[in-house]
């Protein structure tokens, strides 16, 4: 019953976003600030998993490809297409939902439990469309972005990893990159993007919106947010995989 | 003006407003007061329509704020000003940005002119050199006398203060209460104000309602409370030992025992 309502109040939410902003300028800053907010302030953290990812997984395939039948440039090809497919979107996705994900609860959390919620809602401001709208649209754009880089710099750290540890040349490895690249898999990587963006914004928006009661809560709501966010991620990473590939 | 019509409001099984009725006018400072859970916040948030009553009218100017469409409803909050238990100020926003936020998201006057009225607001309330501090850095009374300029920076027909003195010191909640009471008058605003605060309702106290247990239980003003018989407001408003001996002095005052003092007129009740 409590996921029903849940889910419901969650739609409510979203449709409740979708009205005239009351002064547009005002609607942009918020924008703005969200998307530095969610771009900049999440921008380290994805460079240091992405090269390491990337560099980890080099040495990992080259670990298992032993075998002298199997030209050393296909690690390259292994290490490109896992890194689009599966680590850039997802894995990035989900750190992201910690680090944005538990931002947006705890920030709306505490918005809510401080009745600064309240206070532009007696101002006459819709609160979803001020509060959640900029959020949700500027992690759209933003986190796409940020999964690009991802691939770029996965990548980069594999080729780092294959060159510095003496496994193959970075000309294989350049080599390796070329053979068999289907672009379908970027666009198949963005495409879980947006959906992990949306997941990772409007969940612990609807969670840190609707928190009730003290500090406390705003902690176990913004747990709850990062826990249901991350196994959305997987259950849309599944279901993208098996609709799309 | 706003009238309050047989407001019904429960959560679940339990009623937390039962049929209240009142008339809050312009120009005075109009309390709501009551002990903890008698309803006082949940009656103001029908008011400003945070909670939606389950029966009965709340009407600004005559019209009801239930049968407006969201449109008029967002007009009518603009006329609203909001004073909060805890002040409610964006943490992240300077005093001047917290003030200015109204400004900005409803009018289309430039910066210089909204800085104007922000320090004209700031130094009304008597904030002068604040501008660019952050709640974090103010003290609870600095933080209601910023809300305070939030709430009045748009020049509201309404204002609503939910508990402005708790957790103020005796003497920063008078100069709260005066302030409220000042601004009422400058600017002929209905005031509305949820306390408990007894030196509140004997310095600003206009029209008081008093709640218990959901409904109204007496109504009058502080001239008439402390002369009331009713024995649960007698309860209430003399739970202070204080308060008990300010009713015999006023008392003796009243029957002239007390030389000194100009005799006022006894009220009804």
């Amino acid at each position: 019953m409590t996921f029903i309502r849940d889910l419901g109040r969650y739609l409510l939410m979203l449709k409740g976003m979708f009205s005239k902003p009351e002064n547009g300028k005002m609607y942009w800053k918020e924008f703005m600030h969200q998307c530095s907010d969610i771009g900049i302030g999440s921008f380290g953290i994805v460079v240091i998993i992405s090269v390491f990812i990337g560099a980890v997984s080099t040495l990992q395939t080259a670990y298992q490809l032993i075998t002298p039948l199997i030209p050393l440039s296909t690690i390259a090809v292994i290490v490109r297409d896992t890194v689009i497919l599966e680590f850039a979107p997802t894995l990035t996705c989900i750190v992201l939902a910690g680090v944005v994900g538990s931002k947006i609860a705890s920030e709306l959390g505490n918005m809510r439990v401080s009745e600064q919620i309240d206070a532009l809602e007696i101002m006459g401001i819709n609160t979803k469309s001020y509060l959640v709208m900029p959020k949700i649209i500027a992690g759209l754009i933003v986190i796409p972005m940020l999964v690009a880089i991802a691939m770029a710099l996965g990548i980069w750290g594999g080729r780092l990893a294959a060159t510095t540890a003496g496994i193959l040349s970075g000309e294989t490895f350049d080599k390796g990159l070329h053979e068999g690249f289907i672009p379908y898999n970027v666009f198949f990587a963005l495409a879980k993007s947006y959906t992990f963006a949306f997941i990772i914004c409007s969940i612990p928006a609807f969670f840190g919106y609707y928190v009730e009661g003290g500090s406390l809560e705003i902690g176990r709501a913004s747990t709850k947010a990062v826990v249901v966010s991350c196994v959305m991620i997987l259950f849309a990473d599944y279901i993208l995989s098996a609709l799309l590939l | 003006m706003i009238e309050v019509k047989d407001i019904r409001k429960a959560f679940g099984e339990k009623v937390v407003i039962d049929g209240v009725s009142s008339t809050m006018k312009s120009g005075q400072c109009n309390l709501i007061i009551g002990s903890s859970g008698s309803g006082k916040t949940v009656l103001m948030k029908c008011m400003v329509g945070l909670f939606t009553p389950d029966s009965g009218e709340i009407l600004y100017g005559g019209k009801s704020f239930g049968d407006m469409n969201t449109e008029e409803q967002k007009d009518i909050r603009k006329e609203i000003g909001m004073l909060f238990q805890g002040s409610a100020l964006f943490d992240s926003q300077t005093v001047e940005q917290n003030v200015m936020f109204p400004l900005d998201m409803f009018t289309k006057d430039h910066y210089t002119q909204k800085l104007k009225r922000v320090n004209e607001v700031l130094e009304r309330v008597k904030l002068v050199d604040a501008n660019k501090k952050f709640p974090s850095e103010l003290s609870g009374g600095m933080k209601k006398r910023v809300a305070l300029a939030r709430a009045i920076v748009l020049n509201p027909k309404y204002l609503f203060c939910d508990e402005p003195n708790s957790g103020l010191d005796p003497l920063t909640s008078l100069v709260i209460d005066k302030l409220i009471q000042e601004i009422t008058l400058e600017y002929q605003i209905t005031t509305v104000i949820n306390t408990h605060d007894m030196n509140s309702v004997m310095e600003i106290g206009d029209y008081i309602l008093y709640m218990y247990q959901g409904h109204k239980e007496w109504e009058g003003n502080n001239k008439e409370i402390i002369f009331s018989k009713n024995q649960r407001l007698n309860e209430f408003i003399f739970a202070s030992e204080f308060l008990k001996d300010a009713k015999e002095m006023r008392m003796l005052e009243e029957s002239g025992k007390m030389p000194g003092h100009v005799h006022s007129k006894k009220p009804d009740q």
